[in-house]
């Protein structure tokens, strides 16, 4: 097992705002649109910097989104910044109409997503907006693991044309990829070569891979890890080829098993190459009020559901 | 003037046949909101806005249009064809399979002069305001005009839109309301009233003018009016009072007409009623 260390633990929608930052200062045409969630999403450095590229929306979601629409017609690339259930569920309609079907370069960044917003409860963690973000034609849909992933996320969608789903979180996780890292959309990232079992993980839960890894190891399991940061367009060659060397897979995230990271590998595998897979996610559930560590434990997020997991598909494997 | 009002008419009862024609080809469609609204996107098209219909998206420096109540999309596509957007002969084609002139307009199939899908209502004021900000970004001092239908004005994302705009002194936009007064289920007083569009508009800080949208003369007088305040810090808002299936006597004024097409023999009425002084496509 490759072996991985942190020096240091940061939120990944900071990771967004100094990409933010640093796409303004990249690109006169990024514009940054935010409904009264500028210090939650870490927009305050390039509010401070490019005011007039500023667009303080109010409690506005739908509005936001529509501008967003409008604002690139005449070139300019918008970053919408509120915390992912208004990104996503409250705004469903606007995004397809406005935003996917009629193909503008509107990057929706979307933070606090998933359990770890924690305290707030179920009416702000939404487990459901992979699954609604990637049923749009068109829309990629992207999910960081760490700080410098999410900071390199944010600048790869300023040079890519065409609608994105950018989701992030709230709590301080460790950061481990390096900060010069070359993050291409739609490119899965090996984080370790394995033989036995094939661990598919994407945002926060990719850390907690490489702890069950670890884990594993000990066990005499040799897992392959591999970080899929680009839900839709999905990695179909790296996954394939590595379940056809291992022969099964564990998938991991922090959303709702429907719709997620999961479905979207086990319809690889079943027209593809199919092989026993176990799933780590939210079981069709809402969440609840909780530290985010409290949660991810109660609602079977942490590294030892992904242990189990892959312990119960290496025994269902020929 | 670029017209005469009289050839501004003529353009606008091309229109009318155009939408009849077009709504019995495909016997889908609605021809209510189009009729009442022909005089007022001919005198858009062919005498207010600047611009080109050789098409570019991004559009600067033009004066741009965007249809909210995208059902309306018989007038937009006949206005669009008959300026030289595209072929009239393509007007055929609406909302058949394979067209470009789906039911609602898109950008999807590409057809020029459209720059962003509209059909579920209520977002055509946010769009609409995103590209008056670019303009003002780009330094590019044309205007952004928009159309809504008055039923529409029930979505709530129009008043997120309508409170941001003034507050963000978004002066050049001109938005124009198609007040006839009628919707899907009945007469709006009756679904859900607006009451006083006027003092509503005016309560959130627009400069709001009232026109007759189914008089060439006014509605053109109208709209340079409009232009002539825009620039100074409030975004204005063209209250204009229409007739639904204005031009068809047994289409006028009844909600029944929103979406229902003609069959042969109201066509034949209908086109009775209708001259033509340029040619049918």
């Amino acid at each position: 097992m490759k072996k991985y260390t942190y020096t240091e633990k940061k939120d990944t929608r900071s990771g967004f705002g100094a990409g933010l930052h640093e796409a303004g200062k990249r690109n006169e045409n990024v514009v940054a649109l935010c409904a009264d969630l500028k210090g939650s999403l870490k927009m305050d450095d390039f509010a401070n910097e490019f005011p007039d590229r500023y667009i303080q929306v109010g409690i506005a979601e739908a509005n936001m989104i529509g501008m967003a629409a409008g604002l690139t017609i005449g070139g300019k690339i918008p970053f919408t910044g509120t915390f992912a259930n208004f990104s996503t569920g409250r705004v469903y309609d606007q995004i397809r109409q406005s935003v996917a079907y009629s193909n503008k370069n509107v990057k929706i960044c979307a933070s606090h997503a998933g359990l770890t917003l924690g305290e707030d409860g179920a009416t702000h963690q939404i487990l459901e907006d992979i699954g609604l973000m990637k049923m749009l034609p068109g829309m990629t849909v992207i999910n960081p693991c760490d700080y410098n992933q999410t900071k390199a996320a944010t600048l790869a969608i300023l040079d890519y044309e065409g609608p994105v789903y950018l989701r992030f979180g709230r709590p301080s996780v460790p950061i481990f990829t390096p900060a010069d890292q070359d993050f291409q959309i739609g490119k899965a990232w090996m984080v370790n070569e394995g033989k036995d079992v094939t661990i598919i993980a994407t945002g926060h839960m990719v850390w907690k891979a490489i702890e069950a890894g670890e884990e594993l190891e000990k066990l005499g399991i040799d897992a392959e890890i591999i970080n899929i940061h680009t839900i839709k367009p999905l990695d179909e060659e790296a996954i394939l080829k590595s379940v056809q060397k291992t022969g099964c897979v564990v998938t991991a995230e922090e959303h709702n098993k429907f719709g997620g990271l999961g479905e979207s590998v086990a319809r690889l595998l079943s027209t593809q190459f199919p092989a026993p897979q176990e799933f780590v996610a939210v079981n069709d559930s809402f969440g609840e009020s909780g530290t985010p560590d409290e949660l991810m434990t109660k609602y079977g997020l942490d590294t030892i559901n992904i242990v189990e997991a892959a312990q119960a598909v290496l025994k269902r494997k020929k | 003037m670029k017209h005469k009002i009289e050839e501004l008419e003529d353009i606008a009862s091309q229109v009318r046949r155009d939408i009849v024609r077009m709504v019995h080809g495909c016997q889908s469609g609605h021809p209510g909101g189009s009729l009442g609204c022909a005089d007022f996107m001919t005198a858009l098209y062919f005498e207010v806005m600047n611009h080109n219909t050789d098409f570019n998206m991004d559009g600067k420096g033009e004066d741009l249009f965007f249809l909210s109540n995208g059902h309306i999309s018989p007038v937009f596509y006949s206005v669009l064809a008959r300026s030289g957007y595209f072929d009239v002969a393509e007007l055929a084609t609406f909302r058949k399979l394979n067209s470009r002139l789906q039911g609602h307009p898109t950008t999807h199939e590409h057809l020029p002069g459209i720059r962003i899908a509209s059909g579920s209502l209520g977002q055509g004021f946010s769009v609409a305001i995103g590209a008056a900000l670019a303009k003002k970004l780009n330094k590019d001092s044309s205007l952004v005009y928009t159309l809504h239908g008055d039923g529409e004005l029930q979505e709530g994302q129009n008043w997120e839109a309508i409170m941001f705009a003034p507050f963000n002194k978004v002066d050049n936009l001109i938005s124009t309301i198609d007040y006839n007064g009628q919707q899907i289920d009945g007469p709006t007083e009756k679904v859900l009233s607006l009451d006083n569009l006027q003092a509503k508009f005016e309560a959130f800080g627009w400069h709001v003018i009232t026109s007759d949208g189914n008089d060439m003369d006014n509605i053109v007088k109208a709209l340079h009016y409009a232009k002539s305040l825009t620039g100074k810090g409030r975004p204005i808002l063209n209250l204009m009072s229409t007739q639904m299936g204005y031009g068809v006597d047994y289409m006028v004024g009844s909600h029944k007409w929103h979406g229902t097409a003609p069959n042969d023999a109201q066509l034949e009425s209908a086109l009775g009623q209708i001259s033509s002084k340029l040619s049918d496509y």
